[in-house]
Parts: C-alpha cells; structure tokens; sequence
C-alpha cells in the first residue's frame, strides 16, 4: 500500500515537468531565433550625450577641418552610419549621359546608375553580340542611336501619390520615352514616337497614371515630313502624345495611344491636373511668335525672336475629352500614328490656349490641384493660375480672342489667381507639407520659398502669396526635387537644387566640370532652409528628378526564379538548367547552354569553327544576394552582367579563329579569377572540310 | 489464460475494476496516445537548425534539418562547402532519410500496440520512441564528423580549412562563419514523446502490476 501511495507524488511530479518542458521546447527555438536575429540587425540607436572630454576632441577636428557649428550640423544632418539606410530615394535624369542616377537622400550616396537611352557595359546593356534586344530597342527609324538626352523622370502615380512600381524618362534629343520596371531598376520598354523628333514635356503622368505625356518641343513637320523654314506657320507644328500604360504589362499600350496636334509654339513643360485640376493637362510654350530664326540671312536670331512679344500661351488639354474623341475615331493618322487635329480639339472643347508672361519655363500644378504655377524665366514672376476659374471660363467662353489656328484664348484675367515676383529667372517650382512652395531662380541661383494661398489646408505664418526667403545655391540651379514634391501629399524635408554650375565648389577637373546636387534642409518653416550638403555630378547634366518614399520601392533582392529573363520579365523557357548544360550543333548553328554559379562556367571549353553562327545562353544559378556574375568574350564587343537568377543570350558569328579566354568580369569568390574557360574557334581548313562527320560553316 | 500469454500480454482488467477506477487505467493509455501524437507531429516540424554567420552574409544563412529532407540555404551553403571539399548536403544519411518517415510510422504502431499490453514487455514496444530523439541526435552527430573530418584535400581552401567536425549543438566556428546551432521544435516534440511515454510507463505499472501480481497468483493456486 506504501509503494501505491508514493507513486502518484512521483508520476505528477514527472508530468509536471513535461509539460513545462514542452512549453520551452515550443518557446524557445522561435526566442532563440529571434535572439540571432537582434544580433545582426542592432544599431545602436540610443541617445548620445557628450562628455566635455568628447565637446573638446570635436571642436578640436573641426577647428583643425576648418568646420564651423553650421558645418558640423550639416554634417550631422546627411552623415549616414556604415548600414543604414536613406529615408528617400531619388531618381535623376542624366541628361546626355541618357541614363538615370539613383541617389540616397539625405546622405546624398550615388547608388546605382540604371542605363536607359546608352549602352553600359557593367549592366551588360546593349553588349549580348548581334541582334542585342537593348540595341534593337535603342533604334531610331532603323538607325542605333546609343545616347539620349533623358530630361524629365517621372514616377508612376496611384491618385496622384508615388506607387513606387515604374519610372519613366523622356529623351529630349530623339522624342522617345522609357519605361523602368523598379523591381529590378532596369529598363524594359523605350517607343520612339513616330510624329516628331525631338521632345521637352515627357514624362508627366495622370494621376493614376493611365497615360504618359510626352510633350513636344521644337516644332517640325509632323510625322518626318519636309518643309523649308519659310512655311513655317504653314506646315510645321507641335504636339503632345498621350502614351496609354498598361500597368499589368508594365508596358505602354502603343495601340491605344494618340496625340493632340499643337500650334509650332515651341512647348515646353507640361503637368498633368490631380484633384481639383483632374482631367486638365498644361502644357506651356515660348515661341507665340512662331519665329523661325535665320541670323545667317539677316533675320533675328532665334533667342531673340521667339521672345519678342510679352505673353506666350498656356495650353489646356482636357484629357479625358481628348480621350473619349479619340475612342470615338475622330483622330487622323499621321505616320501610321493617331493625332487630334487642332479643327478637332476646336471643334471638341478639348483644347484652349491662356496667355503667359513670355517665355516661361516651369508649369506646376499645387499639391491640391487648384493652382497651376508658371514660372517666368525672363520675367521675375510666377504667374498662378486657378484651376477652377479656368474650368468657369472655358464654360462661360470667357475669351479674350483666339490664335491663328482658331483656338481659343481664355483670357488671362478671369482665370490668373495671383502674380508674384520672386527674382530673376524663375524656372521650376516644387511643394511641400506646410504649404510652402519652391521656385529655382536661375539667374539670381538661389531658391525662392514663398507661400500659396487660397483654400490650401496648411496655412503659413507669413500670409498667403508671399515670398519668405531665398537661399543662394552655387550656381545656377535648373530644376529643383522636394521629397515627392509633386505629389498630392509632399513630405517637406528635403529639397536638391539641382544646380548647373559647380565653379569652384570642387576641384577642376579641367575644362568640364561636374554639376552640382545641392541638399537643402526645408524640414523648418520660415527663413531656415541651409544647403547641407554638395554632391558633384561628373556624368552628365541631369534636369530633372523625383524623389520617393524609400520605403515605397520594393525591389527583388534576386530575381525570383532561376532562369529569369529581364527583358520579358519572366521566366525563359530557353534558360539552360543546371544538369542540361552542352552545345548543340546543327550545321553551322551552334547552340552553347552554359550555367554560372561561383566559381565556374559548365561548359569551360567550346568548341567551335571558323564561320559557326552561336546562340550563347547562360543562366546564372546563383539564388544569394549580391552573388552577380559576367561574362566576357575578349575581341567580340560581349560582356553581360549575370546576376542571381538571371538568364541571358547573346549572338555572333565566330568569324576570328584563334583561342579566346571568357571569363567572369565580376569578382564574385575567391576562386573569381578562376573562373574561365576557353572559346576554340578552329580556323576553315582543306583537313577540316574533309573531315566529314564536322558540318562546314555555309559560307 | 496461459501462464505464457499471462506474462507476455499481462492480466485483461474485468470489466467490474475498469468501472471501478477508469482514472487509473485510462492514465497510462491516454498518456501513451499523446506521446504517439507527438511523435507524429515531429515529422512535419525541423528537428534541428544551424546558422551560419559571416560578415557578407549579414543576414546570415540557414539549414534546417527534418527527419527526411534539408531545407534554408543548402544551395548555398553545398556552394560554400565545395571550395572546402565538403560533399554535398544531400548526400549524407541517405539510409536515415529514406527509412525515417517508415520508421515514425512503426513506432507509431508500436506504441499503439503497447497500450495493449498490461505487462513489463510493453516497455520493449515503446523503447525505440525514447530512445529516438538520442539516435537522431547521434546519428547527427556521426554524419557531421564523416563530412566535416573527410574533406577533398585537393579542394580549393584545403590550405586554410583543415578537416574538423561541425558542431551539432551551440556555438561553433569555421572560416570565417559563426555557426549556432539548436534543437528544433520537431525534435523537442520526440523528446516531449519519450518523456510522455516514460511517464506513461509509471503509470503502467501501477495499473498493472497489482492486476499482474494478483493473476499471477491465482495462477499458481
């Protein structure tokens, strides 16, 4: 009876720890993981006090620097420790360069160049051998052009916010536009636009981004067709294209695109309307005069002729009228292309023209969608317009008269908000959260803060319409980026000026000297607003940029399946895989499906003959982070970049014999450089032609 | 009822003393179903983790082990191992991983079978469910010193990475990697299943012993 009684103490005793055991074994491996995981991702965050010991040794460094307090505040403000990462994420054209620049704001790091209109050989763009897709889809009317003026990038919108999926920028010197697929930053699509030849106002977007402007710039004759100067007036004019996105592609719809024809002005600029503007496009204009130049035969030069009257025009598309005449069949083909004739855009209510002060620049419309501001590049005002008396005139045919195409002209009292004068040379304007505007003043180089007016929700200090403050910057500033300064919601915080000129703000590189990305600090309201740091832009001169939400961009890490083809965007059913690699031979067809991953290519050694025509596939089957891969063939103009997961193709014909090393042209391992192989191009030979199991190259 | 079959299947209890005391004899064989279940569960879960720590992985890189396959970063760790020479993963404990979901699912039965069993050689029928999580353990152990101790010794790192055994439980090093290692929730629930069954064997006893001693003696009368 004893030994009865003892056993049930023990037995619960047991159960007891059991069940506390099997709590810690469900607790602790997911505790344990997370123990790891604070390992590697702690920053010290904590709020730092300095010592005296620490006051002295600063202002030591700065005093042997030369650093004063505003400085080491700047410094403080932009500096970024090994690791983290930029709250903002810029997107600068790079001008002739024909590429974009990614920059980290406020640390102001370069982080990536994505080639968009010019070959690169680190991203293996354009360098796959023959029938390269990238130069197929560099061609200009058949002809590889491997450059671009990119100007203006815009990023894809949802209800006017930044959505952080596409990137599109538009190539001054051959009117064409780029699509940017911003998973993996590269460029899938760029369409040449067929009606004109070169662009200024591209890429704008509707706010959700249904189409993409590309307004012109220099007129001609529509279509690549011929006129002498002298029928100007007659036969040459401007345009804007409305290019349809098919977001699911992630491709312009070029079947469903059209354009509006426009009177040879000259436009510039272009925005589209959000909110109380929703359904307006404007696009500005400096040449009324419709001067076409000819200094060499005693006219008046072009600077001075198209800016001889006092007002240009501001032209008012109604979109979604344009859109629906245009569904409707009212559109005439020019170059195979649709267009809107300006009869139509008459005749339809979708096209009215508003006077501006001469020559203006910037055409940006607020936050809210009310105002639409001009900026007046040789006139020291931006002129605001009001969305809403806009809309009351074209209803009410408040017209002061029309142009010689018949549009009519709104006139400029009933639909002008406000004029104010902000100094020399306004170009572009940008806003914030606290309902600050920001306009770049080209000739004084400074940055103008003046406040909007009217029903905005954030009411300055200072008033409605007034400038606060001007900030210089060195020198010459172009276009200027608030962060997602453009948007219905902008963040404040940080403005680039995106300055033309260094001088002597970096060491001279001789003769060309970088531009300058000047950061400003906006985050106070008032008189506040430093540059806090310079950053030299030695590659081009970029005009335009957007700046993003960091946490808004998504990108893939690695491509998501091995075998991954950029180009589409999917997966390739002709991607090799690892274990069916080899070379196939058909006649003088030869097809090499080769793998990478560290540290070696499979095959090493190809054979091939004098004359072969080779079709080359490599996937990359790495699935790391970072574990990128190139290829290189010495002599034949190939090198791809290979990163994880990534397929590609590329062609020639073996037409040099000899023996050539390839080999991987990004240090991926400590067994990099061994990682090669050997491309045998046998020479055509009496022996090899009667050797005659080896099919001959067909020459 | 023969003496042999007494010894073997134990005393059947009468109907009377199961109405009598369902607690005492419903214990053991609920007891022995939860371990069983346990058992089974582990399957599906990872019985064991290593990381791997270096500085252009600062994310790091993963292995889990289940009782029949390898997942996390094998690909890229098997990528790793070939400049040290080390065999690919899948390679080790073939046998093991072939023949443990089989073995899961006897032991299953097994341990189903000794509920019915109301003598001491019930224990024999749920001995491999104790010592289960050990064996794996062990045999983890065995294949890290067979891979980790026969490395390629023309392999491209055999300069700097001598032959050495991974560890299976803590911290460990290799090159330039930190490796932790722990026990994963699949092999704490077979411990939870040999505890569970240990216990339930206690409760066996005092179920059955009394019944046994008593049939034993009526037996021999």
């Amino acid at each position: 009876m004893k030994t009865e009684q003892k056993h049930p103490r023990l037995a619960h005793a047991a159960v007891a720890v059991l069940l506390a055991g099997l709590a810690m074994g469900l607790v602790a491996p997911e505790a344990s993981a997370q123990e790891s995981r604070r390992r590697r991702t702690t920053q010290d965050a904590k709020p730092i006090e300095l010592s005296p010991a620490q006051v002295a040794d600063l202002t030591k460094i700065a005093n042997e620097r030369k650093l004063n307090v505003d400085d080491l505040v700047a410094a403080a403000k932009t500096f970024q420790p090994s690791g983290r990462h930029d709250e903002y994420i810029t997107f600068a054209s790079g001008g002739q360069s024909g590429q974009v620049f990614v920059i980290g704001v406020p640390s102001m790091r370069h982080l990536r160049t994505i080639s968009v209109f010019t070959t690169e050989p680190w991203q293996g763009y354009g360098y796959s051998g023959d029938q390269d897709p990238v130069r197929e889809m560099l061609k200009v009317n058949g002809r590889e052009v491997t450059w671009g003026d990119t100007h203006h990038p815009a990023l894809s919108e949802t209800s006017a916010e930044y959505d952080g999926q596409f990137l599109f920028i538009g190539d001054k010197a051959n009117a064409r536009l780029a699509v940017i697929d911003l998973r993996d930053f590269e460029t899938k699509q760029i369409v040449k636009n067929p009606l004109t030849v070169s662009d200024h106002g591209c890429a704008f977007v509707t706010p959700n981004s249904e189409y993409i402007i590309e307004g012109g710039q220099y007129a001609t004759v529509l279509g690549y067709g011929y006129a002498p100067p002298e029928d100007y007036e007659k036969s040459y004019r401007g345009m804007m294209t409305l290019w349809k996105f098919d977001r699911a592609k992630g491709r312009v719809d070029v079947a469903n695109s059209f354009a509006v024809e426009f009177p040879p002005y000259f436009q510039d600029l272009s925005d589209a309307g959000k909110l109380a503007s929703d359904g307006l496009i404007f696009v500005n204009s400096f040449n009324a005069e419709m001067a076409s130049g000819g200094v060499e035969k005693g006219n008046p030069p072009f600077e001075a002729g198209a800016s001889k009257r006092d007002t240009d025009y501001l032209h008012i598309v109604d979109w979604k009228k344009a859109e629906a005449a245009f569904k409707a069949g009212k559109a005439e083909k020019i170059n195979g292309f649709p267009v809107l004739t300006i009869k139509t855009t008459v005749a339809e209510g979708i096209l009215h023209l508003a006077p501006e002060p001469k020559s203006p620049h910037g055409v940006d419309v607020t936050p809210d969608g009310k105002y639409i501001v001009v900026s007046g590049k040789l006139d020291p005002h931006v002129t605001v317009f009001s969305a809403d008396k806009i809309r009351k005139a074209i209803a009410a045919k408040t017209y002061s008269g029309s142009d010689p195409y018949g549009i009519p002209i709104l006139d400029f009292d009933a639909v002008k908000e406000v004029q104010l004068e902000l100094g020399l040379g306004p170009l572009h304007t940008q806003y914030d959260d606290k309902g600050y505007a920001y306009t770049s003043l080209f000739l004084d180089s400074a940055v103008a803060r003046w406040t909007l007016g009217g029903e905005t929700a954030a009411k300055p200090a200072e008033g409605p319409w007034k400038l606060v403050q001007k900030t210089p910057v060195q020198y010459n500033i172009g276009h200027l980026v608030a962060a997602e300064g453009d948007t219905a919601s902008p963040d404040g915080k940080y403005l680039i000026s995106m300055s033309k000129w260094s001088v002597d703000r970096f060491f001279p590189t001789g003769p060309l000297l970088p531009q300058n990305f000047q950061l400003l600090d906006i985050g106070a309201p008032g008189t506040t607003m430093p540059v806090i740091f310079d950053m030299p832009i030695g590659v081009g001169e970029p005009h335009y940029a957007v700046m993003i939400k960091a946490d808004k961009l998504k990108p893939w890490l690695v491509y998501p399946e091995i075998g991954w083809n950029p180009h589409t965007q999917a997966l390739d059913p002709n991607a090799p895989k690892q274990g069916k690699e080899g070379v196939i031979r058909n006649g003088n067809k030869v097809l090499i499906n080769m793998t990478a991953i560290r540290s070696h290519f499979n095959p090493e050694h190809v054979y091939l003959e004098e004359g072969d025509e080779v079709t080359w596939r490599i996937t990359a089957i790495e699935t790391t982070q970072d574990a990128t891969h190139g290829f290189c063939i010495g002599g034949y103009n190939i090198n791809l970049s290979l990163e994880p997961g990534e397929y590609a193709e590329m062609k020639f014909t073996a037409d040099k014999p000899g023996t050539y090393p390839f080999y991987c042209t990004e240090f991926c391992s400590a067994l990099h450089l061994e990682m090669m192989g050997y491309v045998h191009i046998k020479p055509r030979t009496k022996t090899a032609q009667a050797d005659g199991d080896a099919p001959q190259p067909g020459r | 009822m023969s003496e042999l079959l007494l010894s073997v299947f134990g005393p059947r209890v009468p109907a009377e003393e199961l109405r009598r005391h369902p607690v005492r004899y419903g214990t053991p064989t609920l007891l022995l179903s939860i371990a069983r279940v346990l058992l089974l569960c582990s399957v599906f879960l990872p019985y064991w983790h290593m990381e791997l720590e270096a500085p252009q992985y600062p994310d790091g890189l993963f292995l889990s082990a289940y009782v029949n396959h390898l997942t996390g970063d094998v690909k890229e760790i098997d990528g790793l191992n070939h400049y040290i020479g080390m065999r690919p993963l899948h390679e080790a404990a073939h046998f093991e991983k072939t023949l443990a979901v089989w073995a899961v699912i006897a032991m299953f039965l097994m341990v189903e079978g000794a509920m019915f069993i109301h003598s001491r050689w019930a224990v024999l029928l749920a001995l491999p469910t104790v010592l289960f999580p050990f064996g794996f353990l062990a045999d983890l152990q065995y294949w890290m010193s067979e891979f980790g101790q026969n490395l390629d010794p023309s392999a491209p790192l055999s300069a700097s990475i001598k032959p050495f055994t991974p560890t299976v439980l803590g911290e460990g090093g290799i090159g330039q990697f930190r490796t932790y290692s722990e026990v994963g929730l699949g092999l704490w629930l077979a411990f939870a299943a040999a505890g569970v069954t240990i216990v339930a064997f206690c409760f066996h006893r005092r179920a059955y012993r009394p019944l046994y001693r008593r049939a034993k003696a009526s037996l021999s009368t």
